[in-house]
């Protein structure tokens, strides 16, 4: 999972670089465009935690992105922006119980049944900001963006400023949601995670209580995808019920599966390469999901270990695939 | 509340519940033999649906639907079973998933492409178009009642299949050890085959006699695909005889939930599930594997 060779790092730090840098050279468009693969990064990484180091494969995990997003709504219900250093933590903590909860019940089973109820508990809270008002039902809600501000302090932002403060929002914390996970999965929670995707039995033998960690996974990953939504809410002002729909839960899944399982880098990579591809597809035709599914359908068949799959030439410095990844 | 709309809503519930059999057991039979869950069965459904929509707008009669629909299940599901899934039966859950995923994508846009993006009603056939009565005071549409009759034919016979056929044993077998099945030299492709267009057609067969009671429109495949995975995770994964009867059961909760408790009606077969879950985390009628 974790970067080991020196090229892979550095490669790493020059993609931040050009991340930091793209905003003094792209306009307006293509900085938000950028926040918003940003915050596609943040969802598909948080969802990794479970799928490429757990091997739990979520089909719910929207619910806890979108519930963010419709914290930061509830908060600023007045119509009065809130200060991030509010609506971030509660955004997190909300996603985080809510995550409590359907782990709790979810994880009780394993493998298509695991899958087939995570995919019900997420589509139960898309049905609650479906069918109720308490969300603005099917049509969604507009809301406060929260600002930068600490007390009666407020970072003084032009109206033109503000998409690219929350873009270097969205980076310090894909950045840091990063590092945070290169931490967790070297400790020895992480390596007991690692130790169950490959053989849960062998670990409960071992003396682990697997649920708990499992649980304790799925309540992580449930608040950074927190993080992601409460993102998304702060760049769109906007909130609806897709957010929380499980298309989009699909999507995260099918980021992770485009960049690579076997890597905390992958799903980055892979949110970047779908936005890119769905910005693509908008120009050729305005058939987008025809262009996706085919997408899909493609990596699936042919890059089954997605973009990190593909591998240099040799003479090109690459080295040569050890064969089948131990994800099974 | 009166004892005749209670007692519509019963029969609602168990005229829905039946049909969401019709989906389900596909979903289950299929997880049973190959171990994959095809995540594409609700847009199955949605293409009995059009099937329904389009026979009826160019021929005038649902009748012809049927057997269309039939064909072209058995078909649709024949070269989704030899062109794409075959080749997933040993891949990981998660390319699995998105396979069946692109095909919902691919399966909404030709949908889009076909007869666009309109909701359209399908008209009841002229020989179910009147009401029976029960009581004095209380009618059921007959429609509804020929769906019931002939879902559970068709669980009837579903039954029968699997319980006295030989190709059924096989398929129980392969459900159980399909390591066996393979040793005795069973041609595990023709049963893939089978059960898979088997599912198929039962998915497109439900589309059609759903078509003009919910009327037609996108993205109603994911509805009852979602409740379906709900009747499957309550009745116990592989099981058919559980899917049946939790379908039933989600059918008379919802129509009930639908009487005294409108505004969470849709919620409480989730907390249904969220119980079962609780206190038999393999289902009613499923026992742990795989």
């Amino acid at each position: 999972m974790l970067p080991q060779s020196l090229s892979l790092k550095l490669a790493l730090a020059l993609g931040v670089l050009a991340l930091v840098l793209m905003p003094h050279f792209a306009s307006a468009y293509y900085v938000e465009l950028g926040s918003y693969a940003l915050i596609a990064a943040m969802l598909a990484l948080s969802l990794q935690l479970l799928v490429g180091a757990t091997g739990i494969v979520s089909l719910g995990h929207a619910a806890f992105y979108g519930l963010a997003a419709y914290m930061v709504y509830f908060l600023t219900s007045e119509g009065a922006p809130r200060s991030i250093f509010l609506t971030l933590p509660v955004a997190m903590l909300a996603s985080g119980v809510l995550a409590l909860l359907v782990g709790a019940l979810s994880l009780r089973t394993r493998g298509f049944f695991l899958l087939m109820v995570t995919l019900a508990f997420g589509q139960m809270v898309f049905f609650v900001f479906h069918d109720t008002k308490i969300g603005g039902g099917t049509d969604g809600a507009f809301l406060a963006k929260p600002v930068i501000s600490f007390f009666d302090w407020q970072l003084p932002l032009t109206r033109r400023q503000r998409p690219i403060a929350t873009y270097y929002v969205a980076l310090f914390l894909l950045v840091a949601m990063y590092l945070f996970l290169v931490v967790v999965l070297r400790s020895l929670f992480g390596r007991v995670l690692e130790g169950i995707r490959v053989n849960e039995h062998r670990m409960q033998a071992l003396g682990f209580d697997t649920y708990r960690y499992k649980l304790a996974a799925f309540t992580l990953a449930g608040m950074l995808a927190g993080v992601a939504g409460h993102m998304w809410a702060m760049h769109r002002g906007f909130v609806n019920p897709e957010l929380v729909g499980w298309h989009r839960s699909a999507e995260a899944l099918l980021m992770i599966l485009l960049g690579g399982l076997g890597s905390l880098h992958g799903p980055i990579l892979g949110a970047l390469a779908f936005t890119g591809l769905g910005e693509a597809a908008q120009l050729i035709t305005e058939r987008k999901l025809l262009v996706e599914g085919a997408v899909v359908l493609l990596v699936v068949l042919a890059l089954p270990q997605g973009l990190s799959g593909i591998r240099l030439p040799r003479f090109l410095g690459g080295r040569r695939d050890k064969g089948g990844s131990d994800h099974g | 509340m009166d004892v005749a709309g209670l007692l519509t809503q019963l029969l609602n519930g168990v005229q829905y519940g039946l049909l969401l059999f019709l989906i389900a057991s596909g979903l289950t039979l299929i997880f049973g033999v190959m171990g994959i869950i095809n995540l594409a069965h609700g847009s199955l459904l949605m293409i009995g649906a059009y099937v329904a929509y389009l026979v009826t707008r160019h021929f005038g009669t649902l009748w012809l639907a049927l057997p269309v629909a039939i064909a072209a299940g058995a078909l649709l599901g024949a070269i989704l079973e030899r062109g794409l899934f075959r080749y997933f039966y040993h891949r990981n859950h998660l390319d699995q998933v998105l396979l069946t995923f692109a095909l919902i994508l691919l399966f909404e846009e030709a949908r889009s492409l076909i007869v666009g993006n309109d909701f359209y009603s399908v008209p009841v056939p002229q020989l179910f178009d009147f009401s029976i009565p029960i009581t004095s005071g209380f009618s059921y549409s007959a429609y509804r009642f020929a769906v019931i009759a002939a879902c559970l034919a068709l669980a009837l016979g579903l039954f029968l299949w699997i319980e006295r056929t030989k190709l059924g044993a096989v398929i129980r077998a392969a459900a159980e050890k399909p390591e066996m099945v393979d040793i005795l030299g069973i041609d595990a492709r023709r049963v893939h085959l089978t059960v898979f267009a088997i599912g198929t057609v039962l998915a497109l067969v439900a589309g059609v006699l759903a078509a003009p009671l919910y009327s037609v429109y996108p993205g109603m495949g994911d509805q009852f695909l979602i409740i379906s995975f709900v009747v499957v995770v309550i009745g116990g994964l592989g099981s058919v005889k559980g899917a049946f009867w939790s379908a039933l059961l989600i059918g008379l909760v919802d129509g009930l939930g639908k009487v005294y408790a409108p505004k969470v009606a849709g919620l409480v077969v989730y907390l249904l599930m969220a119980v079962v879950l609780l206190l038999w985390p393999s289902g009613l009628f499923g026992q742990q594997r795989r």
